[in-house]
Parts: C-alpha cells; sequence; structure tokens
C-alpha cells in the first residue's frame, strides 16, 4: 500500500531526477557526445520503486578498500558507488561534475581551479571541505608522503586551497586528458591515516562490511547530491569465483545481477532473465612480440592477421556480439576511433596469409607459441579457436597456459614470451592505450618499435586542439594497424544477467557497476 | 598361505576385466584415432544431445565429446601409468634400503615420508605444480613424488618383515651379496602386497589428476582431460547434461573397472 | 611418556620441516608479490613501499626467521591479499578464524553423516544372510567408491539442486548470518563428501564384523546360550568397532582434503578455497599458516589414532 503511493510520488521525481542528470550537470570540456553505443537502460513494465536490496555477483575480490589504492578493474567498478571524485565518469564516457560543480582549465592547460559543490556530504555526515580536497589530490598525487599512488596524478605540482569553496591545482605539463584522473576519489581529509579505516566517500552508497572472499556490502546514502538516487537500500557485491557456479545461482535465485555472462550462459538464462550486451573495455588480441626472431618480420606478423578469422571468434565466444577490431583502440571512444577492419578483414584470408609467408621465408608455416593466462576461460577458449585457425594457413600453433603471476612477471613485465593472447583494460582516456605502443615505454609489452609511431605520439599528447588531437590519435592506430603491432582480435562484449523485476540498469563504456540507478519495478 | 595364481575365477575379476579392457582399449586407441578430430569446432553443431552421430554429443564448440572422452582417457590413461611407474620404482627403491638396513637413513626417509603424508595429497601436488609450471609433465612428477610415500611404507614393512626370515638369513650366511639379496631374494616375495598397492595407487593416480584438471591446474587445453571437461561442463548442467556426465561417468567407469579388477586379484590370491 | 615425548619432537620436527618448505616453494614459484598485489597500474614509488612494508627487500634467510619469530610470540602476520579496512591488512589470525568454521563444520556434517549412515549399513550387511543383498550392496558401495567428490558434487548439485529443486546451488549464507541457512546448505556437499566415505566404512565394518564372528570367543559364547542378539552386539559390534574407530580417524585427514575441491564445487568460503586463492596470489602468510595448520591437523588425528590403538591393543606398546 504504502509503496504503491510512494512509487507514484517518486515517479515525478525521478523524471526530473533523470533530465536534470543529462542537461545541467554536463558541463566541463565533455564533448556532448550523446549516440548510446555502450549504454541501454532496459526497463521493466512497472514504475520505479524505492527500496529492495539486490544481490551483484561479481568476479574477483576486492584488491584495497583504500580507492586511491585499488588498482583491480573489479574492485574500482565497485567502488564507484561508495566514492567519488571531483568528476566522475557518466554513461557515455564522458565526464560529469561530482564533488566539484564546475572548474577551469587555464589558457595554458596548467592550471585547475575546482569549486566544489554545496553540501556535499560524506557518508560520516561531515560537508565536504577545500582541505578535504586537498587532502585527496595530495595523498593519490605523491605530494603528501612523496609515494605517488595514482600515475596519471603525478604531474601536479601543489593544491591550493583559494578559499573554503575553490581548490586551484597546478600541473608540471599540459595535457587535455588530465581531467579524466581527476575521477580520483575525495575521502576526509586524514582518513588515509584513520585508525578504523572505514572507507568514507561521497558516493551513492555507503560502505556496510567487506569479508573476503564473500564480498562487500554497502547500503544507501540518503544524503546523496544527486537527488532522488540511489533507490535501493542495500546492493550486496557477492564474489562467484566461476562462472559456471554463476549460473546456478542466478537460477537458484541467489543473485540478482550478474555482468559476465558467457554467450552460452546468456542463451541458458534467455526467457528468465533480462539479458543485456555492451562492449566492455578490454581490447583482447593476438598479442605479438615483435623483438622475438620471427616475429619481428612484419610480413610474418601480417600473415597472422591475415590467417585469423575474427567473426568466427566472435561467434564462437560472443555469440556475434563482440566489437571486431584491427587496431589497439576502443570503438567506444567514437572521437578518436577509427575503423581499419577492412585492412586485413574480418574473416581469414588464408591465400593473402600464405603469400605473405612465402615471401618471408617460411612457405611451409612456422611453429608459434601462444602463451595464455590459464586463470581467464575467455582467452584460453580464444586461443583453441586461434590454433584451429591458424593451422588452416600452415602456422603451428601451441597453447601454453601459464598462471596470471606467472603471465605478469614473465609476458607483461619480463616480455619473454613469443606470443600471447590477453586482454588489456583500457580506461577512458585514449591516451591509455596507444601511450603503451610507444617504443620506450614501460608498458610496451610487445617491443612494439617504430619510429614514425613515437613521433605522432609526442604530436598527439602535445595536441590541444580537439579535433587535431583525434587525427594524430588516428594516425597512431593506422600504422599500429599496417604494422602489425599485433594480432588484435575483438572487444568483447559484457554481457548481463538482470533479474526481470529489476530495471534501470545503465552501462558504461568504462569498467564501472553503477547501483545508483538501479530499482525494483512495482 | 596360499600362493599367488592359484587362486579361483570370480565375478570381480570378470567385471574389473571387462570395464578395464574397454576403458584401456579406447584410451590407446585414442592415442592414434578418434572419430571425430577433437579440436575441430563447428559452429552450428553447438550442444547437440547424444545421437547416432555424436553419441555423447557436442560440447559448446560443436566438438563430439565422445571423441574429447577418449583423448581424455588416453592422457589420463597415460599419466596414471606413468604416475605409479615413478612413484612405485621411487617407492620399492626407497623403502627396500630403508626397510632392510634401517638405521639414519631409515629415520630420515621416514621423517620425510610422514611429513609428505601429514599433508593432503592433493594439496601437495597442488604447491608442487605452483613451482613446476602447469603441463603434462609437471603433472607426472608432481604427483609422482606425492605418491611415492604411500609405496616406501607398504615396501618398508614388507622388507622388515622379510629381513628377519629365515631363508633370508640363511642366504646371508651363504655369502650372498645384499643387493642380490634385496632384489632377487625379497622382492620378488613382496609382489603379491605390492600389486594391490599398484593397483590403488593407479585409482588414486587418475583420481587426482582429474581433481587436479578440475580445479584447473595440471594438464590443460588443447591437450583433452576429463577433469578439465567436467569444470566447462559445469555451467551448463541445465541445458546439456550430457557435457557433464559423460567425462564425470568415464572416470567412474575407469575406477570402478579397475578397483574390481583388483578387489578380484586381491580375492584370488 | 617417552612415547608421548617422541610423537611431540616428530611433530615440531614436522612442522618446521613444512613450514620452510613451503617458504622455499615460494622463494622459488614464479610471480613477484607486489605484482600481484598491485597489478599492472601502480606508481613504481607504490611498489617500491610496498616492497619495504613487506619486508621483501631482506635476504630470505632474516624473513623466514623474522616470520617464524612472530609465529612463536603468536603473531600469525597479515595476509598480502586481504584488507581489513582502508588502511589495515587482515591479520592471518582473523582471516582464517573466519574461514576455518565453514570447513570445520563441513568436515563434522561430513563425520556425522558418515558415522550415522554407515555404521547401521555395516552391520546390517554383516548381519544379513540374504544374497541378493550382499550382492546389491557389495556393488553399490563399490561404485559409490568410484565417484571422484568433484563429479559428486555435480551430480548432487545437479539432482538436488537443478532437477529436485531441494536447494538452491550458491545460496550459500554465512554462518555469522543466518546459522540454520548455513547448515541447511552445508548438508549436500558435507553429503558429497561423505557418500565414498560411507561406502568404504561400511565395507569395512562389514568385513571386521564377520572376521570377528569366525573368532573363537563367538563360539564360546553361543555355546554358553548368549542370544544372538546379545552375540552381535555385545561382543562382535564391539570388538569390531575398534579397528572401525581407529579408520574414522584415518578418514578425518581425507576429508580435509576431500573438502578443499569440494568447497570450490559449492562455491564455500572455506579454508580450502582460502588456500587455493591464496597460493594463486602469493599471499604468502595466510598459505604458510594454514598448511601448518593442515599439517598439525592431519598429524594430531593420527597421534590420537595411534592412541586409541594402544588402547585397543597393549601388545603394540611393546613393539
Amino acid at each position: 500500500m504504502k509503496k504503491k503511493l510512494l512509487s507514484l510520488l517518486l515517479t515525478a521525481l525521478l523524471t526530473t531526477a533523470v533530465l536534470g542528470g543529462c542537461g545541467s550537470d554536463g558541463t566541463g570540456e565533455s564533448s556532448g557526445n550523446n549516440s548510446s553505443t555502450g549504454s541501454s537502460a532496459l526497463e521493466p513494465a512497472g514504475d520505479a520503486a524505492y527500496g529492495g536490496s539486490v544481490v551483484v555477483g561479481i568476479q574477483q575480490d576486492i584488491d584495497s578498500l583504500d580507492p586511491h589504492k585499488a588498482t583491480a578493474a573489479g574492485t574500482k567498478e565497485i567502488l564507484f558507488n561508495i566514492f567519488e571524485g571531483l568528476v566522475k565518469p557518466d554513461k557515455n564516457g564522458d565526464l560529469m561534475n561530482a564533488v566539484a560543480s564546475d572548474y577551469t582549465v587555464s589558457e595554458d592547460g596548467l592550471v585547475y581551479t575546482f569549486t566544489l559543490r554545496e553540501g556535499v556530504k560524506f557518508h560520516n555526515g561531515s560537508v565536504v571541505t577545500a582541505e578535504d580536497v586537498k587532502y585527496s589530490l595530495e595523498r593519490a598525487s605523491g605530494l603528501l608522503d612523496g609515494t605517488p599512488l595514482i600515475s596519471s596524478l603525478k604531474v601536479l605540482t601543489s593544491v591550493d586551497i583559494i578559499d573554503e569553496k575553490t581548490v586551484q591545482v597546478t600541473v608540471g605539463g599540459a595535457n587535455t586528458e588530465l581531467i579524466y584522473s581527476f575521477v580520483a576519489a575525495i575521502i576526509p581529509a586524514g582518513s588515509g591515516e584513520d585508525e578504523s579505516g572505514t572507507p568514507v566517500g561521497t558516493g551513492p552508497f555507503s560502505f556496510v562490511s567487506y569479508t573476503p572472499q564473500e564480498g562487500i556490502v554497502v547500503k544507501k546514502n540518503s544524503d546523496y547530491w544527486q537527488k532522488g538516487l540511489p533507490y535501493l537500500d542495500e546492493v550486496n557485491f557477492k564474489i562467484v569465483t566461476s562462472t559456471d557456479t554463476a549460473l546456478l545461482e542466478l537460477q537458484g535465485g541467489s543473485i540478482d545481477i550478474y555482468p559476465y555472462l558467457t554467450d552460452s550462459q546468456a542463451n541458458e538464462l534467455q526467457g528468465s532473465f533480462q539479458i543485456l550486451s555492451a562492449p566492455s573495455a578490454v581490447v583482447q588480441a593476438l598479442y605479438l612480440n615483435n623483438a622475438d626472431p620471427l616475429l619481428s618480420d612484419v610480413r610474418i606478423r601480417q600473415a597472422i592477421c591475415y590467417a585469423l578469422d575474427k567473426d568466427a571468434v566472435n561467434d564462437f565466444l560472443a555469440g556475434g556480439n563482440a566489437t571486431i577490431i584491427s587496431t589497439g583502440m576502443l570503438p567506444t571512444l567514437q572521437s578518436y576511433y577509427v575503423d581499419l577492419n577492412d585492412v586485413y578483414g574480418t574473416g581469414a584470408n588464408i591465400d593473402k596469409a600464405k603469400e605473405l609467408m612465402a615471401d618471408a621465408g617460411y612457405p611451409d608455416g612456422f611453429d608459434l607459441e601462444i602463451t595464455v593466462p590459464s586463470n581467464y576461460e575467455y582467452h584460453m577458449q580464444t586461443a583453441e579457436v586461434v590454433v584451429e585457425q591458424l593451422k588452416s594457413a600452415g602456422i603451428n600453433a601451441v597453447i601454453r597456459p601459464v598462471e596470471w603471476n606467472a603471465w605478469l612477471e614473465d609476458c607483461y613485465n619480463g616480455r619473454k614470451y613469443q606470443s600471447t593472447i590477453s586482454g588489456l583494460t583500457s580506461d577512458a582516456t585514449p591516451g591509455y592505450m596507444m601511450n603503451r605502443f610507444q617504443k620506450e615505454s614501460k608498458k610496451n609489452f610487445i617491443n612494439f618499435d617504430n619510429a614514425e609511431y613515437d613521433e605522432v605520439y609526442v604530436k598527439a599528447a602535445a595536441a590541444m586542439d580537439p579535433e587535431e588531437k583525434a587525427g594524430y590519435y588516428k594516425q597512431l592506430q593506422q600504422i599500429l594497424c599496417d604494422e602489425a603491432g599485433s594480432a588484435f582480435i575483438q572487444v568483447p562484449a559484457i554481457t548481463i544477467a538482470l533479474n526481470p523485476k529489476l530495471g534501470g540498469y545503465t552501462f558504461y563504456p568504462v569498467y564501472v557497476q553503477d547501483m545508483s540507478t538501479v530499482y525494483y519495478a512495482e | 598361505m596360499r600362493k599367488p595364481g592359484s587362486g579361483k575365477w570370480n565375478k570381480y575379476l570378470t567385471a574389473g576385466l571387462i570395464m578395464t579392457g574397454i576403458a584401456l582399449l579406447l584410451g590407446i586407441l585414442g592415442l592414434f584415432w578418434t572419430p571425430y578430430s577433437t579440436t575441430a569446432m563447428s559452429a552450428s553443431e553447438k550442444f547437440d544431445a547424444p545421437s547416432l552421430r555424436h553419441i555423447f554429443g557436442t560440447d559448446n564448440f560443436g566438438r563430439d565429446i565422445f571423441s574429447r572422452v577418449m583423448k581424455g582417457l588416453s592422457t589420463t590413461i597415460v599419466i596414471g601409468s606413468l604416475v605409479v611407474a615413478f612413484s612405485a620404482s621411487a617407492g620399492i627403491l626407497l623403502g627396500a634400503l630403508t626397510g632392510y638396513f634401517g638405521g639414519l637413513v631409515d629415520e630420515i626417509v621416514m621423517r620425510v615420508t610422514d611429513a609428505v603424508n601429514g599433508f593432503p595429497s592433493i594439496l601437495l601436488a597442488l604447491v608442487l605444480i605452483s613451482l613446476l609450471g602447469n603441463g603434462r609433465q609437471n603433472v607426472i612428477l608432481a604427483l609422482g613424488i606425492v605418491f611415492i610415500p604411500s609405496y616406501v611404507r607398504i615396501v618398508r614393512s614388507e622388507f622388515i618383515r622379510l629381513r628377519d626370515a629365515d631363508y633370508i638369513g640363511r642366504a646371508r650366511l651363504m655369502g650372498v651379496c645384499r643387493i642380490r639379496i634385496l632384489f632377487v631374494h625379497i622382492l620378488p616375495n613382496i609382489f603379491s602386497v605390492f600389486w594391490v598397492s599398484v593397483m590403488i595407487g593407479f585409482n588414486n593416480a587418475i583420481l587426482a589428476e582429474s581433481g587436479m584438471s578440475y580445479l584447473g591446474i595440471g594438464v590443460q587445453p588443447p591437450d583433452a582431460s576429463l577433469g578439465k571437461m567436467l569444470s566447462d561442463a559445469q555451467g551448463y548442467l541445465q541445458n546439456a547434461p550430457w557435457y557433464a556426465l559423460a567425462p564425470g561417468l568415464t572416470i567412474v567407469w575407469v575406477v570402478l573397472g579397475f578397483s574390481l579388477f583388483s578387489e578380484g586379484i586381491r580375492r584370488r590370491v | 611418556m617417552n612415547f608421548f615425548i617422541k610423537k611431540f619432537i616428530t611433530l615440531i620436527m614436522t612442522l618446521f620441516l613444512v613450514s620452510v618448505g613451503a617458504f622455499l616453494a615460494f622463494q622459488i614459484i614464479p610471480g613477484d608479490v607486489v605484482t600481484s598485489i598491485l597489478g599492472t597500474e601502480a606508481t613504481p614509488e607504490r611498489e617500491e613501499q610496498l616492497r619495504e612494508e613487506l619486508g621483501l627487500n631482506d635476504p630470505p634467510v632474516v624473513r623466514y626467521f623474522s616470520w617464524a619469530g612472530g609465529v612463536l610470540r603468536g603473531d600469525l602476520g597479515r595476509s598480502y591479499q586481504y584488507s581489513k579496512n582502508m588502511n589495515e591488512m587482515m591479520p592471518v589470525a582473523e582471516l582464517i578464524g573466519d574461514k576455518l568454521p565453514v570447513t570445520l563444520w563441513l568436515a563434522g556434517l561430513a563425520m556425522v553423516l558418515i558415522v550415522m549412515v554407515s555404521i547401521p549399513l555395516g552391520v546390517l550387511w554383516a548381519k544379513s544372510g540374504n544374497r541378493f543383498l550382499d550382492a546389491a550392496l557389495g556393488v553399490v558401495t563399490q561404485a559409490t567408491m568410484a565417484v571422484p567428490s568433484f563429479f559428486l558434487g555435480i551430480l548432487v548439485t545437479f539432482l538436488f539442486g537443478v532437477v529436485l529443486k531441494w536447494f538452491a546451488p550458491g545460496s550459500y549464507v554465512s554462518y555469522r548470518q543466518d546459522f540454520g541457512g548455513f547448515l541447511g546448505y552445508l548438508v549436500f556437499p558435507a553429503l558429497s563428501i561423505a557418500l565414498p566415505k560411507i561406502a568404504m566404512t561400511a565395507r569395512f565394518l562389514r568385513n571386521s564384523m564377520l572376521t570377528e564372528m569366525k573368532a573363537d570367543y563367538v563360539r564360546t559364547a553361543y555355546s554358553k546360550g548368549c542370544s544372538r542378539q546379545r552375540v552381535m552386539y555385545g561382543h562382535v559390534l564391539r570388538n569390531a568397532m575398534m579397528p572401525v574407530v581407529t579408520f574414522l580417524g584415518m578418514i578425518i585427514a581425507e576429508i580435509v582434503a576431500g573438502s578443499i575441491v569440494v568447497e570450490q564445487v559449492f562455491g564455500l568460503p572455506g579454508i580450502g578455497r582460502l588456500l587455493i586463492s591464496s597460493i594463486n596470489n602469493r599471499d604468502f602468510p595466510v598459505v604458510e599458516i594454514l598448511i601448518l595448520y593442515i599439517t598439525f591437523v592431519v598429524i594430531f588425528v593420527y597421534f590420537l589414532v595411534d592412541i586409541l590403538y594402544r588402547v585397543i591393543d597393549p601388545r603394540i606398546s611393546e613393539r
């Protein structure tokens, strides 16, 4: 009874909230790119009701409850509900103002001035002050104790309080992508040294408890600055280590939302669950070690690109829901991405591959070792499919499964491998993926070595004009593709199962599980 | 005491022989030939239910499960045999030396054996695999090491028993060299006891191997493995139960066949 | 007394060997703890800070002894992987203390099932002269023993969870929240562990009883005019139970191992799963303590079994 009344009232509220979310807060440098490739909100019949709790299945345990120290994508997507930065990502991949209500950047790109939003409160009840912002940014950037926690914030040279509502940040070098780093969480001053260590933020949900191996529970922040949000009273992020058991748990009703379904599982659940799908932020590829004696020959690398049947991989693993790519940029970053799938085609071109191989002196094929982190079922299965495909071009590929830690040490940091199938999780900036293929980059684990690429990257990073910047990034992608830096395969889809009674689930182009918009339909 | 081989044929032997025979046949055949390719994928044949064409059905890549089970059976049998061969011979050597000679070596070996024994075998294998890395050879090595102590114990106690037997004493008086006493005079006499533990060991090796590959350690794709198939299949229990049942029941078949067989032998002795 | 001292020294020796072994293993295993914890995105400064915090810059010998010293003083260290809150890592003692009840209740429940089913079954089996029942039980137990626990787990899930819907797979509730629901969920994994052991124990008890029935004292008892019931339960069962009790003791070690796999199948957050994830994440302090704990339990159980043997058969102690 009471619920019904409430829901009626709230529908009205909700409409305003949604409208408000789109319009007034989308300030800053947001490019106003509103196409909804990555976002869709499926609403079941019925109105949004307040209250209730949901259980969200997550795959990995939390790596840290400290928002500045957490590095795992699986942790950040949950902490998104508890913590907010001065700005925060929105569902279009742009930024919206959060703890800050407005900001300006100086002409030379070296000074950022943030105005704090009125009346934003921490979960402990105190109002966010300029002191808190200064503390948070200094802590994250290493100005506090010399240990930067977020590498992109290392360029900060000072954080100054102008008045109680204004904070000015000075940086060492201009970079138009730096603003994305201000999603770094704002926490109460001193909370990094606090005895109790309770995670306190300004997000739509506040921290309740964390139990290793079981999960993390958050409850509604009724003082949340975005009026009308969140709907749910409680969210339980429950750790489900195996995708296999997740399916049974969904069917048994012990999880309401599970965001990492495989395609065949989605098929099993069709009919009893809402199944939604959107591109992830993972760039999956057969990464080739360009320094390997065999793979240093560009023709061999190109031959591998031609031999891959990406359509088939997409069909087998993602039921056709993945986005096929031929270069290392997320297609969801639309202003920067350039579709190069025509270069090698999305199907297999065995003749072309064989021709290139013969050219390179391997008419009868060659051996290729593919190292795969064995804990990632998806990459393992992709590898099984890829091995079959390479076989038809005469390439005798073998899978070498390694444990994740061994992969990190040998492949990623040690670069001792021939080729590997893995995924890199990109953030919302185009520079994130492009930066790593410079010759001297610490993250250039494929040993890509192209002088032109390095030159263009420097220009791209320095460019202040968005158009110009995008042009350089497109050029970089073209080089990476033409030179076959690696055999890029796909951006896998995130397929999520949602309890049929739930609505309002929102996809983000970056890894985020935003629970604030989720509601039970009456 | 009756001599081995003098007993009567029994039902256990018959059933065990038939079951083991079929498993071995399929496993050995699987090394050379399978009805379908074990790796070729077909999008149109995903999750076909068992039929005349695919008697165990197909999996999530449209691969023939029967062929993969055959291949997995070969892997399992090869690994099981090599593990038993490795651990049994190491066990005989250590058991013989410690049992016959005793002393400090005995004390050290037995302490280490105790330490290893006081540890769930699958756990130890897990730690060893983390050390050695995944892959077929390493699984054999890890399980081989894990199972040594069980043989050492049996061989040792038999050697202790026989060491003091009259005929050994006489042989020693006649000046027969120690190595000869160990391996010619004593060893053949412990085989009846040893044989049974080899059989049990084979079963334990198979169970441990499949358990490990179920947990995702050990044999890795593209090597087919029954345990790995089971863990892959677990997510499709509702719509494709055959996928889990085929490898699972195959493991049961092999283990049951072998334990019936060894029971039969035990009764015959 | 001498016996106890010797056993105690053996226990300490074994624990020491195991701890050194595990420590050495962690030195050799590929994979860097710091990268494992921080991933690929952390700053070099943060990596160095963590390395210093964890004492990884010290030589291995120093690290081992500082760790061992801590343990001897009762400080089990802190997990590398799990946070307690924003600013502190989870103390190992607290972490294991939290997970241990799950495994202990699972093992306990399995044990209860084994005892409650296998003993009546064994007795019934031994008593029945029915050849058909005899053969049927023979086949059933033989077959049950051949099913690996994880497959049994899958079968139980399939049968009771998917087909009969007696329980919802994965609907585990923490013992802190709802103890009844917790136990209710544990019944099914416990069943998966218990079934093969029930078969084994029943067979063992039956064989042991059949052996006893042929003993001289049984004939004497009958000739004295004791009833069949009296002979069966008063003499045969009592004597036949002794080896069974020790056999059950041995099984405990196997239950511990079995629960590791079964926890994985049923998604139970017990020490088995903790161990596997800790090995994967190079969480050395947790792995060390868990391994020591498991070794201790197993050795201790064997020790109890040894004592039981002595109680049953005083001749053993003379050896």
